[in-house]
């Protein structure tokens, strides 16, 4: 039932960002691009599913336990932080560069785009880097410490 | 490159990204946040924990095919950039959303909607910087 409703959910919100437009960076850049060619759509895409996810979220989030699972899985950091701020500071720049957010491309995986391969790849080697280097200085913080 | 402005299927891709929100927590008590999903495919912890998120991405990615057996066409994908740029792009991105625990859909869709002050100030810091970067290569650099 996990993998099947977890299926469901996957097609749905890939539908919502194959009908939406959002996995097109010309879309993403026009968006932003106040000065140039501007492309509204996207404000208008966070309302819809801001607004349906806040309404939704409001009613599951008081019941006790969702449905095939033992808890609600939320993020447990309540503050601020550098760390944060920073990295979703340079998510935009990378998103300003590319076009691309990792929402917007996974679900482009089957169309065979190369861009799309590309653009995957490198996300991941980024991940990849990032977690291994938090890791390392977690280490030697540690080291230093004893 | 200029993309016309499409109201009515920003609205109504929108409501399907918040009903795939809705029912992914739900079911399974998740946030439908792709840098989250995919962290966690790509670091399994165990079967369970895995298995379901292998299916959210391939439901992600079947919905493309779904569009082309009832359009006959692909959602457009326009990337008016070099692949240089696409792959620095794409390495900062990584960087970011691993740093910054989240991207446009846990922080921007689901945690505003949970009204999380990390989430809210993710969401203001990542726009800000996107909107920054674009203005500059576009409009200072003029590429």
């Amino acid at each position: 039932m996990k993998i099947l409703f977890g299926l469901i959910s996957g097609i749905i919100f890939g539908l919502g960002i194959s009908i939406s437009g959002m996995m097109n960076p010309a879309k993403i850049f026009n968006f932003f691009d106040f000065f140039g060619t501007w492309d509204p759509s996207l404000a208008l895409v966070m309302a819809a599913a801001l607004s349906v996810t806040a309404i939704g979220y409001r009613f599951i989030l008081k019941q006790k336990l969702p449905k095939f699972e033992a808890k609600f899985f939320l993020p447990e950091k309540k503050h601020l932080d550098a760390k944060l701020l920073i990295g979703s500071g340079i998510f935009g720049i990378g998103w300003g560069i590319s076009g691309f957010c990792p929402g917007g491309v996974l679900p482009a995986i089957f169309i065979g785009h190369l861009d799309v391969y590309i653009f995957i790849a490198s996300l991941v080697a980024g991940i990849l880097s990032t977690k291994l280097l938090t890791k390392m200085l977690k280490y030697q913080v540690a080291i230093s410490q004893n | 490159m200029v993309t016309s402005f499409t109201p009515y299927a920003a609205l109504s891709g929108g409501v399907l990204i918040g009903l795939s929100a809705i029912l992914l927590m739900w079911s399974l008590g998740r946030i439908m946040g792709a840098t989250g999903i995919l962290e966690g495919f790509i670091f399994p912890k165990n079967l369970d924990n895995w298995s379901w998120r292998a299916a959210t991405l391939l439901g992600m990615a079947l919905a493309p095919l779904i569009i082309y057996q009832v359009s006959g066409n692909f959602p457009s994908i326009q990337i008016p950039i070099s692949t240089g740029m696409l792959v620095i792009g794409a390495f900062i991105v990584g960087v970011g959303v691993t740093l910054g625990s989240g991207c446009t859909s846990g922080h921007g869709v689901c945690g505003m909607a949970r009204f999380s002050p990390r989430s809210i100030a993710a969401t203001v810091t990542f726009m800000a910087t996107t909107a920054i970067t674009i203005y500059i290569i576009r409009h200072v650099l003029g590429a």
